[in-house]
């Protein structure tokens, strides 16, 4: 079982640390998944004491990319719950058709399941050719995997199963070439990409977009961090554009709820109205 | 939660698996009116898309029953239920956090999580209660439990429809109670 070794005074201690040597700021996460993580690695790594985890995190800048990469959330699907997939397919990607040009930021992107999902509809949308898909992650180490394509083939069944669910027009099969147990996805998709590292606690907005999409990443934040994240995304969503967080993520309680409606049919999908 | 500090316990969790529902539905609706120790439910399901569960189990109760929301405070008088394919951990501050880690035990939620969350956050007035199920998920939980003095009650595995889940408790922790199903209502209205 994972030890709870690791305090909450110890966890207060390294994440001074991460922030004042690394630059990454977690101070802002919720505690109860943040010390989870850190107990988790702390069995995984066989530390044999707290003392030996700090002063690795503090000075060996490989083990700080496996220890940030850890102690963050990185598990993701493709068309994970198929209908939020359906909903942007018929209600969001036929508003957006008629414009020129259409920017997509997933924020939080992880290894890139979502993206290459919405690559995906937009192709099928015959809207691919002009879209551009901004993907952001703080992890480089994700990115780079993402920007691979390359997936297990033992998750392509039960990605092809919720492809079918969002409404997929084509043989799931068609977007990707296997190659013993790993497939890799089609060039044209990820030409439409590009990956960046971006700190959501730290960085500022750096584009306009039409559609934002964020989901369960705002989970692992408490709620002064969920709203200047808020205010992040509002302050890059155009007018009329769309924003599309987790399940069991809302902007209800938020300042910027006043200007947002939520699509009608539960899907937790918002639209710039004022 | 001033009206809580008179009883020994803050938080109650109890985690089920197969053949655990029928129990909850004997226990709940025996629950007295004014029971006001939140009690939070970890059921592993089979349809990640049901949102039925939450509303059977109302229909059983004039306690308020809901799925939990990220970030919401934890309140006297209301049973939660966390949401499928969630991981549902406890903050310090008596708030909720979902969680979409890797499942645990092949489950998430895990009621492993929940346990050692609500140990973490409550210690000593943290209560668990582990019934029916099929898989070993919870035990762990339970020790966390323990190791911060709260209290681990379990369904004597003889009137559990799927015994694994209790009787690994009972050979792997030292229990404090082991309850039959039509002991459980009794002992927790005992308790608020």
């Amino acid at each position: 079982m994972e030890a709870n070794v690791v305090k909450d005074e110890e966890v207060e201690l390294l994440l001074t640390d991460l922030l004042d040597i690394h630059g990454y700021d977690f101070t802002d996460y919720s505690r109860a998944s943040l010390k989870r993580r850190i107990n988790r690695l702390f069995t995984l790594d066989r530390f044999p004491s707290f003392a030996e985890l700090r002063y690795k995190v503090k000075n060996d800048d490989t083990y700080l990319q496996r220890f940030v990469e850890e102690i963050t959330v990185n598990v993701t699907e493709m068309f994970r719950d198929p209908f939020f997939y359906k909903a942007i397919a018929t209600e969001v990607l036929p508003q957006l058709s008629t414009r020129p040009f259409i920017r997509i930021w997933h924020a939080g992107c992880s290894t890139g399941e979502e993206v290459y999902s919405m690559a995906i509809l937009l192709e099928e949308a015959n809207l691919l050719h002009k879209s551009l898909l901004y993907a952001t992650d703080l992890n480089p180490s994700v990115l780079e995997k993402a920007n691979k394509g390359i997936f297990p083939l033992s998750q392509m069944k039960q990605y092809s199963k919720n492809y079918i669910l969002a409404g997929g027009k084509n043989d799931f099969s068609s977007y990707y070439t296997a190659n013993y147990d790993h497939v890799i996805f089609k060039d044209t998709l990820r030409s439409k990409m590009i990956f960046s590292t971006h700190n959501l606690v730290s960085d500022y907005s750096f584009n306009e977009f039409q559609l934002i999409l964020c989901r369960n990443v705002l989970i692992y934040f408490d709620k002064d961090l969920q709203a200047r994240v808020f205010k992040l995304f509002d302050d890059s969503l155009e007018k009329l554009g769309y924003l599309a967080l987790g399940a069991k993520e809302t902007i209800k309680f938020s300042d910027i709820s006043p200007k947002y409606t939520q699509l009608p049919d539960k899907e937790k999908i918002w639209r710039k109205i004022a | 939660m001033a009206e809580n500090s008179i009883n020994k316990y803050q938080c109650i969790v109890i985690g089920g698996s197969a053949g655990s529902l029928d129990v909850l539905l004997h226990v709940i609706p025996k629950l007295k009116v004014d029971f006001h120790i939140p009690i939070v439910l970890v059921l592993h399901r089979m349809n990640s898309y049901d949102s039925m569960l939450t509303e059977l189990i109302a229909t059983k109760t004039t306690l308020k029953v809901k799925e939990v929301e990220d970030k919401e405070p934890i309140k006297a008088g209301n049973i939660y239920i966390a949401p499928a394919d969630y991981h549902l951990l406890i903050e310090k501050d008596r708030m909720f956090s979902l969680d979409f880690s890797e499942k645990v035990n092949f489950s998430r939620p895990s009621i492993d999580i929940t346990f050692a969350s609500a140990a973490d956050a409550f210690g000593e007035r943290a209560l668990g209660i582990l019934l029916s199920g099929a898989n070993a998920d919870g035990v762990d939980g339970m020790q966390a439990i323990k190791n911060a003095d709260g209290l681990a009650v379990v369904q004597d595995p003889k009137t559990a429809e799927v015994s694994f889940m209790p009787a690994q408790a009972i050979l792997n922790i030292e229990v404090d109670k082991i309850l039959k199903i039509e002991e459980i209502p009794d002992f927790l209205n005992s308790l608020a």
